[in-house]
């Protein structure tokens, strides 16, 4: 008995201070970083779509720092913000889906055309307020169509 | 008493008659489509509205895919395992078909063969459409790419796999007018919801039979291919004003700029494509249903 409980002691004892447990709270902290980096994409959306909408005055200088913030989060690499062991199976507050992973190419690959797309809004902030429209629809289909495979639904 | 089992005979006889009468499968008058043009182009946009390509295009595939109607996407159900059939205008699809056919097949759940449709389709929305809709879709969807690829077979259990019983299911669920009627209903909106873009098949909740529970319209509803939900729409729990549905449905984004996911980024695909005036339209009638709390 004394011995179970010994045992079970010494086998907590280690898990805690195992590398396992400083793999969990690396996870954690990916997840937080990579929802981190969708809030700034978000931040910068809304200052171009709401341009783009008419409902807040066109400035040139604002689009284009919120068109480059874009740019750059879309230029992250995305192996550190998606470590292995923090899909939407293995975390309970994570939403990103076991499939990320599994088909990482096609992961990358969708996150490249967000790439391309911020660079093309980038190229026309500056222009004006009638073309911020039309280059956001390529952003749009970039984050719908990696949301749609990706993410986990509400 | 032989006079009697001779009545009760009669009467079971005619119980039964009755029974497969009203259990057959109701189809247009004959002449219905007769008059019709179709115009593709029409077609087209009533193609984007009802998201055809989402369940009927390659999964996942490029813009080109998407219109290779192969069918072959699983739908799960609580009684089994719906699969959509190929609907390109091949031997393999509906090459063969006439508009009448195509026209008992969307606004009846009726195939040429005489059969009802499992539900699954959403025939039940379509059955409000007008048929001239209906003709120009048809007409567009000729000019759609032929596949060769064979409709795969349901795989239901006993006793769904009986499609006669489905008459019976008709006669329950079959609607025979607009769920939100009224003065105050804007009309297009209602058209296109309630109707092309069968909004109601996810987003309502359906009873155990598979029936839409229609004083729910809208109302939310567990997500029928797997986790999580499909949200409530209606202005019990959508607190957008019309135009950011109206910006949801042209670009994907929330007001607050994150995006849709699920099947609805299909949906987003198809509706972008829509006049903005339709998707005002659409937005309006969203603001205006009955709040579901």
């Amino acid at each position: 008995m004394l011995i179970t409980r010994l045992a079970s002691l010494t086998l907590a004892g280690a898990v805690a201070l195992s590398p396992l447990t400083a793999t969990a709270q690396d996870g954690e902290a990916a997840i937080e970083a990579r929802e981190g980096a969708m809030n700034v994409l978000g931040l910068s959306l809304g200052t171009i779509g709401g341009m783009a909408k008419g409902d807040v005055e066109y400035d040139a200088d604002a689009a284009t720092a919120a068109a480059e913030n874009l740019a750059a989060i879309a230029s992250l690499n995305l192996g550190p913000l998606f470590p292995e062991g923090t899909s939407s199976d293995d975390v309970e507050d994570s939403r990103a889906l076991p499939a990320v992973w599994t088909e990482w190419d096609e992961f990358q690959s969708q996150w490249d055309d967000l790439g391309a797309a911020a660079d093309g809004l980038v190229d026309v902030a500056a222009d004006g307020q009638e073309g911020l429209g039309a280059a956001l629809g390529p952003i749009g289909q970039a984050c719908g169509s990696c949301h749609r495979q990706f993410r986990q639904s509400n | 008493m032989k006079k009697l089992l001779l009545a009760a005979l009669l009467i079971a006889l005619i119980v039964v008659a009755g029974g497969l009468w009203l259990i057959r499968t109701n189809t247009l008058a004959p002449d219905a489509t007769a008059s019709l043009d179709g115009d593709a182009d029409a077609g087209a946009l009533i193609f984007a509205a009802g998201g055809c390509a989402s369940c009927h295009g390659t999964e996942g595939g490029s813009e080109e895919e998407r219109l290779v109607l192969a069918g072959g996407h699983a739908i799960d159900s609580d009684f089994g395992t719906f699969y959509t059939p190929n609907i390109s205008p091949s031997e393999a699809g509906i090459g063969a078909w006439s508009l009448e056919e195509f026209a008992n097949a969307m606004v009846r759940g009726v195939s040429p063969e005489g059969q009802h449709y499992y539900p699954a389709f959403p025939y039940v929305a379509y059955s409000r459409m007008e048929l001239q809709d209906v003709a120009d879709l048809w007409a567009y969807m000729q000019t759609l790419p032929e596949s060769d690829t064979a409709s795969r077979p349901h795989d239901l259990p006993f006793p769904f796999n009986m499609r006669r019983g489905l008459g019976l299911w008709k006669l329950r669920y079959m609607p025979d007018g607009w769920v939100m009627t009224g003065e105050d209903s804007p009309e297009r909106g209602r058209y296109l919801v309630e109707a092309v873009a069968h909004c109601g098949e996810c987003h309502t909740p359906r009873d155990e039979l598979g029936g839409l529970i229609t004083v729910d319209w809208l109302g939310g509803a567990p997500n029928p291919s797997g986790e999580g939900s499909i949200p409530n729409i209606t202005p019990g729990a959508l607190d957008w004003s019309a135009e950011d549905i109206a910006y949801y449905l042209e670009s994907g984004f929330t007001p607050d700029f994150d995006t849709a996911g699920g099947s609805m980024v299909d949906v987003i695909h198809g509706t972008s494509q829509l006049p903005a005036d339709d998707r005002q339209a659409i937005a309006d009638y969203v603001k205006a249903v009955p709040a579901v709390e």
